[in-house]
């Protein structure tokens, strides 16, 4: 050993933070645990955000007025997830979309379940699929996936 | 040739223990629309943005890009960030704005300090191999320093009280300090240490907040405000990164950049430290070779708040606002990042020009 270089060390860190969501996340959530989806429209430009920030990214002025939306919409884009990481319980292979929902200008990010992987495409509508309201809590977890409208 | 350049407008969030209800963003936002409206400005007026923040504050990676929701960033906006108190993210906008194609700047600072465990998070500054695996908490530093400079004879814990004191009274007239009120030197001496030979009164408190300066360049600045706060001079220097090869009881990045900032060169009438502990203060009076005529921290300074990289650019804000106001014709501001005074930035501020 001695006389080796030394090439690398190790130094675990670990630090426990207080995440504080702010206003507008805080009623987001909050709406999230009753099984609502509520946004927020830029006053200036009229773009509908969810979920919100507080704040128009282009404008740069706060967004007040809240919007409630449905939970379904449409595929802007996606992939199909082939590797497995540590605590995912999802069998493989799996889809992760942007989903917009109806009424928003803006898209987030869920998972695609109940349709074969490869019959995914961008503009398939979509809805979401709820947990039991017994399990709801402050998360958009509560949506447990989003699967395809099928012609009903 | 130089281009002269003022602080126009300063606006600042008041300090808190904990702000719990807002995000950074909501903090953020009313702070920026007072700067501009305080002059005349709207968004799509200022050239370019500047930041300062620290990721490991809010405890996750470029947590600083979602900051931009604050002044808003389409169509596309010049814009930068320093992973460093807002104090250096000025000084890239005062060196972006020497290009000569822009006029104006905004420049912002953020932080909680309270969503972590500050003491410990600073640690991660320190060199990662033989310093930072020790966790050597930021207090603790700060006592090694302390204590080289009462062994030395330098000072005595009543001249820290005495700072601290001091700093508490004077924030009685600022309504964004986190601490303040009316306290004896022997009323703190009987409190018992924190960490030897500090007590909790020579220590920042851990404070939440957010500032914004607006920067003009040449004739556009006395267009947007009575009387421009003009940086006359800006440099910032740094000790070595090992502890143990510096010399703690003193300063010698701050007396360097004052030199190159031009401090020595006429009287100062006030000064703004960014002295986190109150021996500090002492060690930076020295460095920036201030005397009895100098009102130092008429703002409280750091020791009434201390937002993680917001404290060193509400020096300049605090400092250029005793010149936008008249009540000082030359200010100095001095803002530090890391250990024991780690990093040193001196502005000087001015009711001229040049």
């Amino acid at each position: 050993m001695s006389g080796e270089p030394v090439r690398s060390i190790e130094t675990p860190i670990s630090l426990e933070y207080r995440y504080t969501p702010g206003q507008a996340s805080s009623r987001f959530l909050r709406a999230a645990a009753e099984g609502r989806l509520v946004g927020q429209r830029c006053p200036v430009c009229g773009k509908v955000y969810i979920p919100p920030r507080g704040s128009c990214p282009t404008d740069g002025v706060p967004t007040e007025e809240e919007v409630e939306l449905a939970d379904r919409g449409v595929v802007t884009t996606f992939c199909v997830v082939n590797v497995p990481f540590v605590g995912h319980a999802i069998e493989m292979p799996y889809v992760a979309a942007s989903i917009q929902l109806d009424g928003a200008d803006i898209a987030f990010q869920h998972l695609i379940q109940e349709v074969p992987a490869d019959q995914v495409t961008i503009g398939m509508r979509v809805e979401a699929v709820w947990r039991p309201p017994e399990e709801w809590v402050p998360s958009l977890e509560n949506i447990r996936h989003f699967r395809p409208i099928t012609g009903r | 040739m130089r281009r002269e350049v003022a602080v126009v407008a300063f606006a600042q969030a008041p300090s808190v223990r904990r702000e719990d209800r807002r995000n950074e963003v909501e903090m953020l936002m009313p702070v920026v629309r007072e700067a501009l409206d305080a002059c005349g400005l709207t968004r799509s007026d200022i050239g370019f943005f500047v930041s300062g923040s620290s990721d490991y504050l809010a405890g996750a990676s470029f947590a600083f890009v979602h900051a931009l929701d604050a002044v808003g960033a389409w169509p596309p906006i010049q814009e930068s960030h320093v992973e460093m108190d807002g104090a250096w993210a000025l000084y890239e906008a005062w060196v972006r704005l020497q290009h000569g194609d822009v006029d104006t700047a905004l420049v912002y600072a953020f932080g909680k300090s309270s969503p972590g465990p500050l003491r410990e998070l600073l640690a991660l500054q320190l060199d990662p191999y033989l310093m930072a695996p020790l966790w050597p908490d930021a207090v603790s530093l700060a006592a090694l320093q302390a204590r080289v400079l009462l062994d030395a004879g330098r000072l005595t814990e009543a001249d820290m009280a005495e700072v601290a004191s001091r700093s508490r009274r004077a924030a009685l007239d600022n309504p964004n300090a986190q601490l303040r009120g009316e306290t004896s030197v022997e009323a703190l001496l009987a409190e018992p240490y924190l960490v030897s030979p500090l007590r909790r009164h020579d220590c920042p408190p851990i404070s939440d907040g957010a500032a914004v300066v607006v920067l003009a360049a040449g004739g556009r600045a006395p267009l947007l405000t009575a009387r421009p706060a003009w940086i006359t001079g800006i440099d910032h220097r740094t000790e070595p990164h090992a502890l143990g090869v510096r010399e703690l009881a003193a300063s010698p990045s701050t007396a360097l950049a004052a030199d190159r900032a031009g401090v020595f060169s006429a009287p100062v009438d006030v000064a703004e430290l960014h002295a986190p502990f109150s021996h500090q203060e002492l060690i930076l009076r020295e460095a920036l070779r201030l005397g009895g005529r100098t009102l130092v921290n008429p703002s409280g300074g750091p020791l009434a708040a201390n937002p993680m990289m917001v404290a060193g650019l509400i020096r300049i804000g605090e400092a250029a606002r005793r010149v936008m106001d008249g009540s000082a014709r030359r200010a100095v501001a001095h803002a530090t990042s890391g250990p024991c005074l780690q990093q040193n930035l001196v502005c000087v501020l001015g009711a001229e020009s040049g």
